[in-house]
């Protein structure tokens, strides 16, 4: 078992080892004039020195605090509206094309509107977040719910259930893997998003030191800053794995 | 359990019809069919595919009204589905979020029939033994093979005592050894418990050995070609498929079915 453990461990770390030997024969091999790319070594260096002088965490913090706030706002509407879509045929056909309609607008094109009418404090960047995490959870919930099968529906009137009951005792149990997806889903789009909602004037936040150290042109704080939100990213989604395979120990296949 | 004209009706189908609206113009599914089901009949439905046997069960399960005649169940319009006509679809319809045993006590849980928790895991007991299931009771229908699922949607099905039960080609994709066990098995939850049942099929065999009465149906529209009383006695058991009256039965049997099997292939050639 413990064996097996560490044979994985090594397995996930090849790629990762390989990506850091490429970054190093891409700057050795002098395509990319070097002084545009940083080695890794000196990057890690400068990891430790912004978590040791520069408040690193409290960046982290920021951006992870936004990010998980703006998807749970996000989900917490796009269950109700993407169930309801998904469930009445005719709200779909009227809201459809509306949906699809905001879904496709990049969040960072609504950014001069989100300042005109929610200023540049927190509220702003939490707009931004919550719009991108809303519409594209709302897409998975309704995508998903209107593919339940109305067997188990009919199976529970059979037995005599009434329609709360297969509301509470059906439908919800099948609800809840699609909104796990989008919960994933989401969370992606608001990384995703996350360097675009701190372009409104925040102090700190890992955009916000992209968004500082691209000013001064320091590549080594960005590539710091970068590889922070691809790691707290990663770690949340694995968070979210877990947790969608205790809650569906039951789906046919592990939720991938 | 066979016919008796003192028996009791249960279920009516008068002048039962169901048309829909195409583009191409109306869709007669169900024609004229007229018959009742007695208490403790095992009534056998069979014809070609796609003739509208199953949407004859559904008018009655409650998912599917008629467009002309009435469809009663104890003397009363049926008006939806309800727990007193237990249904096992082909499908089965096992729900997969909830554990074997969980899947039995469903119906067991709602308020329609609501019954004390010892009593609730006694009978929960009692199907997970009947139906062989005892050692999967705490798994996840995933881990089940076909034959398992599909008894325990019977189980389910059974455990909030239906006493009229509707199936709709229960064994068909089970295979040959698996199907004749469940066939035996219904056999004997019958004998014990007393039911009355109206079967879905295609197979000719299968509709002799269970049903006291097979109605054969006409490819779509679907109207009653005939029915036929089984002379076989209940208690059966397998050795019934040897004597020289099975054969006899199953040939004028399997006759009716094929000439309204080559009825339905000229009239969908027809009509390409």
């Amino acid at each position: 078992m413990k064996a097996d453990g560490v044979k994985r461990f090594l397995l996930g770390a090849i790629p990762w080892l390989g990506a850091i030997a490429l970054w190093y024969a891409v700057r050795l091999s002098g395509i990319v004039n070097p002084s545009l790319i940083p080695a890794p070594h000196a990057v890690a260096m400068k990891f430790f020195e912004l978590l040791m002088h520069e408040g690193l965490l409290v960046d982290v913090w920021a951006s992870t605090q936004r990010v998980t706030l703006g998807v749970l706002l996000g989900i917490a509407a796009a269950v109700p509206v993407g169930f309801l879509l998904g469930w009445y045929r005719p709200a779909r056909t009227l809201a459809d094309p509306m949906i699809n309609f905001f879904r496709a607008l990049p969040p960072i094109a609504l950014i001069p509107l989100v300042i005109v009418y929610f200023g540049v404090d927190e509220t702003a960047k939490l707009v931004v977040l919550f719009y991108a995490a809303f519409f594209s959870g709302v897409i998975v919930m309704y995508e998903g719910v209107s593919q339940i099968t109305p067997l188990y529906i009919r199976v529970a009137q059979t037995l005599g259930a009434s329609e709360l009951e297969i509301f509470r005792k059906v439908i919800i149990p099948l609800t809840v893997p699609h909104i796990l997806t989008a919960l994933r889903v989401a969370l992606g789009v608001a990384w995703a998003t996350l360097v675009a909602s701190e372009l409104i004037a925040a102090q700190r936040g890992l955009g916000a030191l992209i968004q500082n150290a691209s000013t001064y042109f320091l590549l080594d704080v960005i590539y710091v800053g970068i590889i922070c939100i691809g790691f707290v990213a990663l770690v949340m989604d694995m968070i979210l794995r877990m947790i969608s395979k205790r809650l569906l120990v039951w789906q046919e296949r592990a939720v991938a | 359990m066979t016919s008796e004209s003192n028996k009791r009706t249960r279920a009516q189908f008068e002048h039962v019809s169901l048309a829909f609206d195409t583009p191409k113009g109306k869709l007669q599914i169900v024609d004229d069919v007229n018959y009742s089901i007695n208490d403790g009949d095992f009534i056998a439905v069979i014809g070609p595919s796609g003739c509208g046997k199953t949407t004859m069960m559904n008018m009655l399960a409650g998912f599917q009204k008629p467009t002309g005649g009435r469809v009663l169940f104890d003397n009363a319009p049926v008006n939806g589905p309800g727990p007193e006509r237990g249904v096992i679809f082909q499908e089965y319809g096992v729900f997969p979020w909830l554990t074997v045993r969980q899947n039995i006590a469903f119906g067991l849980t709602l308020r329609a029939n609501r019954v004390a928790p010892s009593e609730r895991e006694a009978i929960c007991d009692h199907y997970l033994s009947l139906m062989g299931l005892s050692d999967f009771a705490n798994s996840f229908p995933k881990h089940l093979s076909g034959g398992m699922r599909q008894r325990l949607a019977i189980a389910r099905a059974y455990a909030v005592k239906p006493q009229f039960l509707l199936m709709d080609e229960p064994f068909g994709a089970l295979d040959a050894q698996t199907r004749a066990n469940m066939q035996n098995l219904l056999l004997q939850v019958l004998a014990a418990e007393g039911k009355t049942v109206m079967l879905i099929t295609h197979s000719v065999e299968e509709a002799i050995y269970l049903a006291s009465r097979i109605v054969v149906v006409t490819a779509r529209p679907a109207r009653i070609k005939e029915i036929i009383e089984v002379p076989f006695p209940y208690p059966r058991d397998e050795s019934i498929h040897e004597r020289p009256e099975f054969g006899q039965l199953r040939s004028y049997i399997r006759e009716l079915v094929m000439s309204e099997y080559r009825a339905q292939q000229a009239q969908t050639s027809f009509s390409e």
